[in-house]
C-alpha cells in the first residue's frame, strides 16, 4: 500500500566523494539511490534496512532502497535521498517563473517493492 | 618512486566547493601524473585531489568517434553558428577566464547564458536584487562573528572546512577562545551531521521557514506574535523570542544560508526573508547574511557573467543586448519547454541532474560538453571535449562564496586543454563562420526580430 511522504534531497559526504570517482561509477549510483526513512514508518511500511521502495511524484518515479534513522534525526513522514539520477527523475520541470525546480519538499508516494524488482533511476 | 618525481605544491587551491580553501599542500607524483597526498584538505577536498589524475580519454568525441580537439572545434563552431537558438550553461567548475570567454560566444551568437547558479542560489540572486544584502567575507565573519546561524544546509558534509576555518571553531581578532566566544545556531528540517555542532537547534516544519522568518522579523521589530506560531511552524514562541533576543545582543551576527532556503517552495520569497531580517538587526546590531555556495567557481560565474552582460544568470542575448527574466532563459525552464536547438554545457552534467522532461529535450538537440570526465550528458553530446581540471592542471582565476577572488596553483600539466583554450578556439570558428557577432551593433529591433 502507497503512503504520501515529504522528500529532501541534499548532498552527503559519500555523495561529494562518489563524485569525484565519477558520476557514472557504481559507488555514485549506490549512494544516490538509497533513501532515508524514519524507523517507524519503515516498521509500519514492513520495511527493513536495504529493503526496495518506489518513490513516485506526478512526474516520474524511482526504485531505491531504505536506510532507517531514529525519530529524533528525521521526523515521521520524511525522507532524505543524495541528488542523484533517481532524485532527478522525481523532480517537476516547473519552476513557478523562478529558474529553480522544487527539489526539497517534493510530495511522493511511497510503496514497498519485491526484492526481485531491479533497481533504478526511472 | 624516486624524490626528483615528487613535487610538493603549498597554498594549492582546493575547487570542490564555494570554500576554495587555498592553504593546501599537495605531494604530486610527476612521473604518473596524480597527487597522492593532500594535506589541510577535507573528506571532499581529498576525493577531488586523489581522483583528478589524467585519464585516457579521446580529445574530443564527434558522434562517439574519436576526434582531436581542432575536428571537436569545427564541428562544435558549426553547431553553435547554424543554431537559431543555442545556449551555453554550466560553467560553475571552471576559471574566470574560461567564464568570459563563454559570455562572449554568447554574444555572438546571440543566444542564452546561464549558470548552475540558476538551480542552485538563483532565487538568492533574484532576492539580492530585491532586498538588498548585508555583505562580509568568510575572514571579516571570522575575526569578529559572535553569532552564527546557519539556516537550510549542512556543512559537515557540504562544505566541511566552513566549521573549521571560519565560522565556528577558529580564533580570530576579536573571537580569540575561538568556538567558546562564539553561540552557533542551526535551522533545519532534520537532525544531520552538523547538528551536533550547534548549541541551539531548531527543527522546523518542512515548508514553514518563510514563516519562521517572518515570525522572527515581527518579534526584531517588538510587534506580537502568536503562540499559534509553533502549531505550524513546530517551533515555539519561546523560542523564537529567544533567538530574537540573542541577535539583538550580539556584536556581529552571520546569517548562512543553503538552499534549504532556494530549492523549497517560497524559494526567492524564503531568501528574500532571510536577508531582510539581517537588514533589520542592523538597527540594533552588525548583522550579514550570505548564501553558502556549492561549486568551486560558481561566485566567480555569477561575477563574471554580471561584469559583462549586468544580470548574475538567465542571459539572453537574442536581441543583440542582454535581458535577464529568470523563468524565461533559465535553463531549467527553457530545456523543460523544448525551445533551445543546441547546447554547449561547460562543466556541469544537466542530464544528470535537470527534471525529466529538460533532460528529454537535451537529448533531441546537438549538445558540446567541455568537461575533465565523462558524465551523462557527454554521453548524449554530438561533440564531447575532454578537458585539463581548473586548479590541479590550469592556472586562473576563483572567486569564493563570498566574492573573494583566489588565484590557482595547478599542481602538474595535463595533455587536455583547458576549458579557456577551446572555448577561444570555439569563439574564433564561430567568428569566421559569422562574419562577426550574428546581430551587429546598432541592428534596428524590427530586424532582428524572428
Amino acid at each position: 500500500m502507497a503512503e504520501k511522504m515529504t522528500l529532501i534531497g541534499g548532498r552527503s559526504s559519500k555523495q561529494g566523494t562518489a563524485l569525484c570517482v565519477g558520476k557514472l561509477g557504481e559507488e555514485y549510483l549506490d549512494v544516490t539511490t538509497i533513501v532515508e526513512m524514519n524507523a517507524e514508518d519503515m516498521a509500519r511500511l514492513g520495511l527493513q534496512s536495504d529493503s526496495k521502495v518506489r518513490l513516485r511524484t506526478e512526474t516520474g518515479e524511482a526504485i531505491v532502497r531504505c536506510k532507517s534513522r531514529d525519530t529524533k534525526d528525521l521526523p515521521r513522514g520524511l525522507l532524505f535521498i543524495a541528488y542523484g539520477p533517481a532524485s532527478s527523475q522525481l523532480m517537476a520541470g516547473d519552476t513557478a517563473g523562478s529558474g529553480m525546480p522544487i527539489s526539497k519538499n517534493l510530495e511522493v508516494e511511497v510503496e514497498p517493492v519485491r526484492e526481485d524488482a531491479e533497481s533504478h533511476g526511472g | 618512486m624516486s624524490d626528483e618525481n615528487t613535487k610538493t605544491v603549498s597554498n594549492a587551491t582546493c575547487t570542490f566547493c564555494g570554500c576554495v580553501c587555498d592553504d593546501m599542500i599537495l605531494t604530486v607524483d610527476m612521473e604518473h601524473h596524480r597527487i597522492t597526498k593532500s594535506q589541510n584538505a577535507c573528506v571532499l577536498g581529498k576525493a577531488w585531489f586523489k581522483e583528478h589524475s589524467v585519464e585516457e580519454r579521446p580529445f574530443a568525441l564527434i558522434s562517439g568517434r574519436k576526434a582531436s580537439t581542432e575536428e571537436g572545434v569545427e564541428e562544435a563552431a558549426r553547431i553553435l553558428a547554424e543554431a537559431r537558438y543555442p545556449i551555453i550553461y554550466g560553467l560553475s567548475d571552471t576559471t574566470c577566464e574560461a567564464q568570459r570567454v563563454a559570455v562572449s560566444i554568447a554574444d555572438m551568437i546571440g543566444g542564452n547564458i546561464d549558470t548552475t547558479t540558476s538551480v542552485c542560489h538563483g532565487p538568492t540572486g533574484m532576492a539580492f536584487q530585491s532586498v538588498g544584502e548585508s555583505t562580509a567575507s568568510l575572514g571579516e565573519i571570522k575575526n569578529r562573528a559572535d553569532l552564527i546561524i546557519f539556516w537550510g544546509g549542512n556543512p559537515a558534509e557540504a562544505h566541511p572546512r566552513l566549521f573549521s576555518r571560519y565560522a565556528v571553531t577558529p580564533k580570530g581578532m576579536y573571537t580569540p577562545n575561538g568556538r567558546k566566544d562564539r553561540t552557533v545556531v542551526l535551522v533545519d528540517v532534520r537532525r544531520t551531521a552538523s547538528t551536533p555542532v550547534a548549541d541551539i537547534f531548531l527543527q522546523v516544519k518542512p515548508g514553514s521557514d518563510f514563516e519562521v522568518l517572518w515570525a522572527l522579523r515581527a518579534l526584531v521589530k517588538g510587534r506580537k506574535v502568536d503562540a499559534s506560531i509553533e502549531e505550524r511552524t513546530g517551533i515555539s514562541l519561546a523560542v523564537l523570542e529567544d533567538l530574537t533576543a540573542r541577535m539583538k545582543r550580539c556584536q556581529f551576527g552571520a546569517l548562512l544560508f543553503g538552499m534549504g532556503l532556494t530549492m523549497t517552495r517560497g524559494r526567492h520569497f524564503n531568501a528574500g526573508a532571510l536577508l531582510a531580517l539581517a537588514t533589520d538587526l542592523n538597527e540594533f546590531t552588525h548583522f550579514v547574511a550570505a548564501p553558502v555556495r556549492g561549486h568551486g567557481n560558481v561566485t566567480g560565474a555569477d561575477n563574471v557573467v554580471s561584469w559583462q552582460t549586468g544580470y548574475p544568470f538567465g542571459v539572453n542575448f537574442s536581441r543583440g543586448y542582454p535581458r535577464f527574466n529568470p523563468g524565461e532563459w533559465t535553463t531549467a525552464d527553457l530545456l523543460a519547454r523544448g525551445e533551445a536547438d543546441a547546447a554547449m554545457i561547460i562543466a556541469s552534467d544537466p542530464a544528470a541532474n535537470f527534471a525529466k522532461g529538460a533532460i528529454e529535450h537535451l537529448k533531441r538537440i546537438p549538445v558540446i560538453t567541455l568537461d575533465p570526465k565523462t558524465s551523462v550528458t557527454s554521453q548524449i553530446a554530438r561533440v564531447a571535449f575532454t578537458t585539463a581540471t581548473y586548479g590541479i592542471n590550469t592556472p586562473g582565476t576563483v572567486y569564493r562564496m563570498d566574492g573573494v577572488p583566489i588565484s590557482l596553483r595547478p599542481a602538474f600539466e595535463s595533455p587536455y586543454p583547458s576549458d579557456e583554450q577551446v572555448l577561444t578556439a570555439i569563439r574564433e570558428r564561430v567568428r569566421t563562420l559569422l562574419g562577426g557577432n550574428r546581430i551587429p551593433a546598432g541592428t534596428p529591433l524590427a530586424a532582428t526580430s524572428t
